[in-house]
């Protein structure tokens, strides 16, 4: 069943079409990867779905719910959530208290939130640095709050934007587990990604996007024998 | 001990007019308390919130005006400023936030700048109402003594401590720290912005609101220049929450101590007096330098600073 319908979707800024006529869906349970080149509109289709851009044209829906429109903190509560690409933690807040800001969204006394931040951050890990300000965190500290901010509204789907760039390899393995608990525990995923071995492992279907349409849809072995994929996207690390 | 801090010091607030003080030092203990009202409900909206107005005089002109316009043109006693205040600003705060809280940051702080401006200048000319720049003159005030007055005001300062720590402490408070962090972010994460950003500019000016009219009971006499005054009240607002320590519970009580003896230390010096405005100024700039926190944000800097042995710890 699709959790998240995206149709016809064309998003213009001025006379430029970030997005142009793009539709796809994502099925409940999935890890669905978003790829392509710098500037493909990944990131723009992202804040169409999570209500910071409302599109030029076409629509989004949600459990079969129009959500074209509607502000982000309402389709937050619908069971989306997002990070950042830039990640943007609330500095000078603790760990702790980041995700107790999050929590808050489906409960409303402190202790509930407390509960739900702990179970949260226990899961992603960040348990031991929880009394830090978020400020001084190192950045794959930084990125793995962004996810664990997100989990703590409980989303039944959740958009992670770059979430891998700028790790090490250790931070990297360590998030893809992440990655796949999330998955395990019911939520799906839509995933913006630029490094391929993660997304063509972790991934269920993939969507490419292209100068703002888009060129390839299927499964991860489908879009990395797709010639015009190869052509648009994958064909510069041939050559490399 | 710390718990029992705001305890102790209410105690303390509350038998010191037993200490048999001449008038004049009522009137500092008034004056400072009365700062300290107007320094939290603005700590409450720029401090937690992040929404940081230059035009706070706004809501303590209205509230000032709700009592003196209750006394001189419906003849009620201006004491009922005090609660009808709450309700007046409380719409006047919604409506002028439906406009400036669509700006953000130095354009917010424009914005509650000029609402200052417009509602000095709207009063001064809307002569049938506010009787212009002749202010409004009540012909008896209710005591003579200071006692009654103080014991007012504490109320009033010590509800707003408490309101703002209990909210601090919940939901709401967790979601105004959010907003000032990052807005996107807080919005992302399911918080409806405008809606937070418009309850904390309510309770905000609800409650400056409030310490305007009791000044105009305090003070006998309001005039456009004095309650809407861009220096004298919305500035000397942001210094004292500034020199005091934004975003902590105690700063606004530290910072209106320091400003108001500041002040009347200033004034008087023989040839110095007027220059008031200018040693503010320049505090300021020492403040944002050395203690970007506050005195109470930055105590440890402070007692740093001035060499006290092991307080760096």
């Amino acid at each position: 069943m699709s959790l998240l319908d995206v149709r016809n979707v064309s998003m213009f800024f001025g006379g430029l079409a970030a997005i142009n006529q793009v539709s796809f869906e994502t099925r409940e349970g999935e890890i669905l990867g978003l790829i392509g080149p710098n500037g493909a509109g990944k990131t723009t289709m992202f804040n169409v779905v999570n209500g910071f851009y409302k599109p030029s044209r076409g629509e989004v829906f949600f459990k079969e719910r129009r959500i074209t429109g509607l502000k982000p903190h309402q389709v937050c509560r619908l069971g989306i959530a997002r990070t950042f690409q830039v990640v943007k933690p609330l500095q000078r807040m603790s760990v702790f208290d980041n995700v107790i800001a999050s929590a808050f969204l489906r409960v409303k006394t402190k202790d509930q939130a407390e509960e739900i931040a702990l179970e949260t951050i226990r899961f992603t890990g960040l348990f031991d640095d929880r009394d830090k300000i978020s400020k001084g965190l190192p950045l794959g500290k930084r990125k793995k709050l962004e996810i664990t901010r997100a989990l703590a509204t409980q989303p039944e789907l959740l958009l992670l934007d770059e979430s891998f760039a700028g790790l090490n390899p250790a931070e990297l393995d360590e998030s893809i587990e992440i990655i796949k608990g999330i998955k395990e525990r019911g939520v799906t995923i839509m995933i913006i990604e630029h490094h391929m071995k993660v997304i063509m492992s972790i991934s269920d279907r993939i969507v490419v996007l292209n100068y703002g349409e888009k060129i390839a849809e299927g499964t991860p072995k489908e879009i990395s024998s797709n010639s015009i994929v190869v052509e648009a996207y994958l064909g510069e690390e041939k050559n490399a | 001990m710390r718990k029992f801090a705001p305890l102790i010091t209410l105690a303390f607030f509350a038998v010191l007019p037993f200490a048999g003080f001449s008038t004049y030092i009522m009137h500092i203990l008034i004056l400072v308390i009365m700062w300290t009202t107007i320094g939290i409900a603005w700590n409450l909206l720029g401090g937690y919130c992040g929404q940081v107005s230059f035009g706070h005089a706004a809501y303590f002109g209205v509230g000032a005006y709700t009592a003196g316009i209750l006394y001189s043109k419906l003849n009620l006693s201006p004491w009922w400023g005090i609660p009808i205040s709450i309700v007046i600003v409380t719409l006047f705060a919604f409506i002028l936030g439906f406009i400036v809280l669509r700006l953000r940051g130095p354009f917010f702080a424009l914005a509650t700048l000029a609402s200052g401006e417009v509602m000095r200048i709207s009063s001064e000319n809307l002569v049938d109402i506010t009787g212009g720049s002749l202010g409004i003159m009540l012909q008896e005030r209710t005591w003579v003594e200071k006692t009654w007055y103080y014991y007012i005001i504490l109320m009033i300062a010590v509800a707003a401590f408490f309101v703002v720590k209990k909210l601090m402490e919940s939901k709401i408070g967790y979601y105004f720290v959010a907003i000032r962090e990052d807005q996107d972010a807080a919005e992302s994460l399911g918080i409806n912005t405008t809606l937070y950003k418009t309850v904390a500019l309510c309770l905000s000016g609800a409650l400056t609101g409030v310490a305007g009219a009791f000044y105009t009971n305090y003070m006998g006499y309001i005039d456009p220049h004095v309650v809407f005054g861009l220096h004298d009240i919305s500035i000397i607002t942001i210094m004292i929450v500034m020199v005091g320590g934004v975003a902590t519970y105690w700063g606004p009580f530290v910072g209106a101590v320091i400003m108001v003896l500041l002040a009347e230390i200033i004034r008087s010096i023989p040839g110095l007096g007027t220059a008031y405005q200018t040693l503010f100024g320049i505090l300021l700039i020492v403040i944002i330098i050395f203690l970007p926190n506050g005195i109470v944000g930055d105590s440890r800097k402070l007692a740093r600073l001035v060499g006290i042995k092991g307080a760096s710890q």
